[in-house]
């Protein structure tokens, strides 16, 4: 049957397919229609946080200096309640080989890829992602094949994934660039079939486990620098694994206090697989487009259960606009001489106004950058922006509309937080893991399953499943 | 990004040359049926580059190429020597004065090269 490369065909393939290009049973981590054994899935490779440590320092990933943005604290300050205005730290994640932390992710995958005898990798992804992958292939001597959504189907791209295009080329891979579609995930299963290439989907263990050492690394550095641990950590969240990782890392290092910040940019109301939709947004990851469907249902992806579970970790997450962040990439350039890329500088934008909220003492983790280049610039952003019939302009930032209207703010002051509703998001999830049960009555298991992976407790998802029946049968 | 129109485009291309192919994966009847209609409404396509193997070939050709891993594909040529056309964008009136605003010292004081802790 395999030389029926239909859609129906090859997608009802997938589990075999999956299976044999990632080297994972996941069946055997079922315990029940609703819960499996989170902890079980991320050991079964037998990787430890020494041994991805040493992986990666021989790859030169990781060890990425932590900065503290002292002239970007001082402007908040200036704007902070009196004895506000906790201290902001960036963790340079732009000086990892390929420029951002996802090197992190892909050092682990194409490592384990390359030792269990895989000539290459395929990943899926628009992002740095694809880069990371591309970067680590060639220095294992693995071919790589980085499928990106490029393109509307006028042939228009976004700037910043062309970028994407040329350095994956750049470091030697094989790049589909496509068009907009969810059918992504048929190519990538074709190629699977075609090539027997090991796929290093974002959300298999090792994707989350590279991440592991950021957290990790972070938590050390600012108690060698400060004595002490952060209090906050903020983290740009779109498929999950940023948070997960990094939280897991914390965790590790043992810090158990520090509150764990979800960001993401705000594109609400715009559907992610239009063709029309697709070139009105200048962010094409770290976006509720992703951040709200990834956090209320994390097994919608490429593998049959994700690994990147950031709704297990989060304390909040909070949504910044598209003008905020660009206001920020400015300040981070012409106030701490560190130009870099806008998508990277997500959580920057959350970290201004959250730095009001702390005490001066305080400390504040951004845990990312990444590299900047041409398409990956607020000019290149907002030119494109404009030439796709965006309304870019100064102003308050209660005025952004995504997919009409970008606002640059005019003042610090008008950097703000929407936050949102965790438990709002945790009711979502709920009904998600029931209806995906098929009308299987959860038993106790399950609902420490559910508290476990919801951040919640037993008592909070008793209530909710409770309500859900309640609501049927009225 | 738009391509430019200055651009020299060349028609014909020869073995060895870097190349990209254009190919329709699925047709709007192909595609599943839970789309949004604009995404729907349109086919599902892929561009890939690589080195031509055929010995000669025109735009618009059916034709083989190399990929960078050694990978042969084949499709329709769209482009000889394709071009990485996107830039840095335009100088934006709207970041232009960003960084002269946050120099300015708050409440008319000098800022201090170190914070205060």
């Amino acid at each position: 049957m395999r030389n029926d490369t239909s859609y129906h065909s090859v997608m009802s393939r997938k589990n075999e397919t999956l299976k044999a290009s990632i080297g994972i049973d996941y069946q055997q981590f079922e315990l029940s229609p609703i819960a499996f054994d989170y902890e079980g899935l991320m050991n079964s490779y037998g990787y430890s946080l020494p041994d991805i440590q040493r992986i990666q320092m021989e790859t030169g990933v990781g060890n990425t200096p932590l900065v503290e943005l002292k002239n970007i604290t001082e402007l908040v300050r200036s704007v902070s309640a009196l004895g506000k205005g906790g201290r902001i730290f960036v963790k340079d994640e732009r000086a990892c080989p390929s420029g951002s932390f996802k090197d992190r992710r892909a050092s682990l995958s194409v490592y384990h890829a390359a030792r269990l005898g895989y000539k290459g990798v395929v990943a899926a992804t628009s992002g740095n992602y694809g880069a990371a992958v591309a970067s680590q292939a060639a220095k294992y001597g693995l071919k790589a094949i980085i499928l990106q959504e490029v393109y509307d189907s006028h042939k228009v791209g976004q700037p910043e994934i062309l970028e994407k295009t040329r350095t994956c080329e750049a470091y030697g891979a094989e790049v589909w660039q496509l068009t907009v579609g969810p059918e992504l995930f048929y190519i990538m299963l074709l190629i699977l079939e075609e090539t027997g290439f090991f796929s290093a989907s974002l959300y298999i263990p090792t994707g989350v486990l590279g991440i592991e050492t950021l957290g990790y690394e972070l938590a050390q550095q600012v108690k060698e620098q400060e004595g002490r641990s952060p209090d906050m950590v903020v983290i740009a969240h779109a498929g999950g694994g940023n948070v997960t990782g990094t939280a897991r890392g914390l965790q590790k290092a043992g810090v158990h206090e520090t509150a764990v910040v979800g960001v993401s940019v705000d594109l609400r109301g715009l559907h992610m697989a239009s063709d029309y939709d697709f070139n009105r947004k200048s962010f094409t990851t770290a976006h509720s487009g992703f951040g709200f469907p990834f956090l209320t249902w994390p097994d919608r992806t490429d593998v049959p259960r994700n690994t990147a579970r950031a709704l297990r970790y989060l304390d909040r997450y909070v949504l910044v606009s598209q003008g905020e962040v660009f206001y920020a990439t400015e300040l981070l350039a012409k106030l701490e001489g560190m130009e870099r890329g806008p998508a990277g500088n997500t959580s920057l934008a959350a970290a201004i106004p959250l730095a009001k909220e702390l005490d001066r003492d305080q400390i504040l983790v951004v845990q990312e950058t990444e590299y900047t280049a041409a398409g990956k610039l607020p000019s290149s952003q907002l030119t494109f922006a404009e030439e796709n019939g965006i309304e870019v302009r100064r102003g308050h930032p209660k005025g952004n509309i995504p997919g009409k209207v970008i606002v640059i703010p005019e003042r610090i002051e008008q950097m703000r937080i929407e936050e949102v509703s965790l438990n709002g998001i945790r009711e979502s999830y709920l009904k998600n893991a029931i209806e995906a049960a098929k009308g299987y009555k959860p038993a106790e298991q399950d609902i420490l399953f559910l508290a476990e992976d919801s951040k919640s407790s037993a008592e909070f998802v008793r209530k909710t499943l409770n309500s859900f029946v309640i609501t049927a049968s009225t | 990004m738009k391509r430019t129109s200055q651009e020299k485009h060349i028609n014909s291309a020869h073995k060895g040359d870097l190349v990209q192919i254009h190919k329709v994966i699925l047709t709007p009847e192909q595609r599943p049926a839970d789309l949004p209609a604009p995404t729907k409404a349109v086919p599902y396509e892929a561009w890939i580059k690589g080195l031509l193997l055929n010995k000669e070939a025109k735009i618009g050709d059916t034709v083989q190429i190399e990929t960078f891993i050694g990978r042969q594909l084949s499709g329709t040529l769209v482009e000889v020597n394709p071009l990485y056309d996107h830039n840095f964008g335009k100088p934006r009136p709207e970041l232009l004065s960003i960084g002269k605003e946050v120099k300015k010292a708050p409440e008319g004081k000098n800022r201090e090269p170190s914070h205060e802790k």
